[in-house]
């Protein structure tokens, strides 16, 4: 493991990351850095690549180009065994919380504990401590289809941290919550952030969400790196795609064309 | 034109199939020999696949050889050969009907399962989750799962043969008011420890077929849950054609 710690280099460095599936390419050439201890947000319409930018950074996709360097090293020439070693240090909520159905509670916020050398009593008493940090008690013993929605997303949250990573990933964390689990779920990622100074890169369409846990957002559109702002600038800030998505416009510089939709026909409808 | 269209159509699955299922296998010979080999699942699945499957192979096998029995013992009184019953029913089963019939209950019961819980697993993140938590998915869903059904598969057909055996002598003896002295001799006598392993290899060979199809189906799922249901259903029918034609090649490679 590269314990690299000086901060004036990026922690996560992406450089032309191209992805394509078939003709449809979806990454295009992305350009960004996340800096040590920061936390960087990519907001963007639906299907512009999201997803696939932090799939291709966890090595769940291939890139068909481009490098991914974490504290210099570079991630896509690294073996599959060497690869999950890396991801030691990596922990990531997914959209639906991806808990293993099949475990219970405490043994899926465990899992990477167990899976090192780490004792079933000790590994237990970590998950027990780590869901409490995210407010839930009493619930190790419960399978995940005994869980509330919610409930599931701070269990994965809980999953997430527990082997203690210093690079985090959030893949739209309050999607299909309600706005007041979307706060906690929020201030639980905003304190994880204060406290141990996470590096953290979220993908999510919850500007509310962007603004709260993010030190820096940026705009993927076209498959590139549209604009970096600082979280406070966000809403003043003069580009003109970047507002068209912060104030929710269907009008503006954003092309919906390739999805077969004209805009202007269809407002005067 | 639409028949060739289809024709081609059925090719090309054909080859997109064996291809994956080639992938898988080499996928599998290739990591088989490296740790981490993840025991615990081993046993968790080998209890799934043996255990679990105990009461519909036992209950298969006991009404077949009755049948056969049954069967036997009706054309064989046309000629006066009724001892002869035995023979048929314990070679049948031992060298034929075992492996297939419990290959066939497995592919059923086990592939589909398969199929479904890592099609679900794919569908649901729990695959990437799974990478994210730096372990292997390979080496936790797939290898365990392949070797349990390995494993299990020729107990399974030892259980079967004997259960069917003891059903063709229940018939045989009290339904059917056979000499079981002559029963049990003609069974022993003339069936060597060959036509025993031969059944035993088959076994072997359609529990890799049933793992490796059942996990191919399910690992490579696509589609949310129609996909899921896609993958299963081709899991079993895909792994049944495959043991009921691989069974006649290896018949004819063992006893050609």
């Amino acid at each position: 493991m590269n314990d690299t710690t000086n901060n004036d280099l990026p922690r996560i460095s992406i450089r032309g990351l191209s992805k394509s599936f078939g003709d449809n390419v979806v990454l295009d050439g992305v350009d960004l850095d996340i800096m040590p201890d920061k936390s960087t947000t990519v907001i963007g319409m639906s299907g512009t690549g999201k997803s696939v930018l932090i799939k291709c950074i966890l090595g769940l996709l291939k890139p068909d180009a481009g490098e991914i360097l974490v504290d210099g090293e570079n991630w896509l020439t690294l073996s599959e065994n060497e690869h999950l070693k890396r991801m030691r240090r990596i922990g990531m909520l997914f959209q639906g919380a991806a808990l293993f159905d099949s475990l219970k509670v405490w043994e899926n916020v465990s899992f990477a504990l167990l899976r090192q050398d780490v004792s079933k009593k000790e590994a237990k008493e970590r998950a027990i401590e780590v869901l409490a940090l995210v407010g839930l008690h009493d619930i190790a013993e419960l399978m995940p289809a005994e869980l509330s929605g919610g409930m599931a997303k701070r269990v994965g949250l809980a999953r997430t941290i527990c082997h203690k990573p210093d690079i985090v990933f959030f893949d739209e964390p309050t999607t299909g919550l309600d706005p007041i689990m979307s706060d906690v779920i929020n201030h639980l990622i905003l304190r994880l952030h204060k406290n141990s100074g996470t590096t953290m890169l979220s993908i999510t369409h919850d500007l509310k969400s962007a603004e709260m846990i993010s030190d820096h957002i940026a705009l993927l559109c076209h498959g590139r790196i549209h604009r970096i702002v600082p979280a406070n600038e966000l809403r003043s800030d003069k580009d003109p795609m970047l507002r068209q998505f912060v104030e929710g416009r269907a009008q503006g510089p954003f092309n919906c064309s390739h999805w077969g939709i004209n805009i202007e026909e269809a407002i005067d409808r | 034109m639409n028949w060739l269209s289809s024709i081609g159509s059925a090719v090309e699955f054909l080859f997109n199939r064996t291809g994956l299922y080639a992938l898988m296998l080499l996928e599998l010979l290739r990591k088989l020999g490296k740790p981490p080999w993840y025991g615990r699942q081993l046993l968790l699945q080998a209890e799934e696949v043996g255990v679990q499957s105990l009461p519909v192979v036992m209950l298969t096998a006991l009404f077949t050889g009755m049948v056969l029995a049954l069967q036997s013992y009706i054309v064989f009184h046309r000629f006066a050969a009724e001892s002869l019953t035995g023979l048929v029913v314990s070679m049948s089963l031992v060298r034929e009907l075992g492996p297939v019939l419990v290959g066939l209950m497995v592919a059923g019961r086990v592939g589909a399962s398969f199929a479904a819980e890592l099609g679900t697993m794919r569908v649901t993140e729990q695959i990437d989750a799974l990478w994210t938590l730096s372990t292997d998915p390979f080496r936790y869903l797939v290898t365990p799962r392949v070797l349990a059904v390995i494993l299990m598969l020729p107990l399974l057909t030892v259980i079967a043969d004997f259960i069917g055996i003891y059903g063709g002598y229940a018939i045989s003896v009290f339904l059917l008011d056979q000499n079981p002295t002559v029963y049990i001799e003609n069974t022993t006598v003339y069936m060597g420890l060959e036509d025993f392993y031969s059944g035993l290899v088959k076994a072997c060979f359609f529990g890799l077929l049933i793992g490796v199809i059942g996990c191919t189906e399910g690992f490579n799922c696509k589609g949310g849950a129609a996909g899921v249901g896609t993958a299963t259903t081709r899991a079993v029918v895909i792994s049944c054609m495959s043991i009921l034609v691989s069974d006649y090649f290896l018949t004819a490679w063992l006893f050609g």
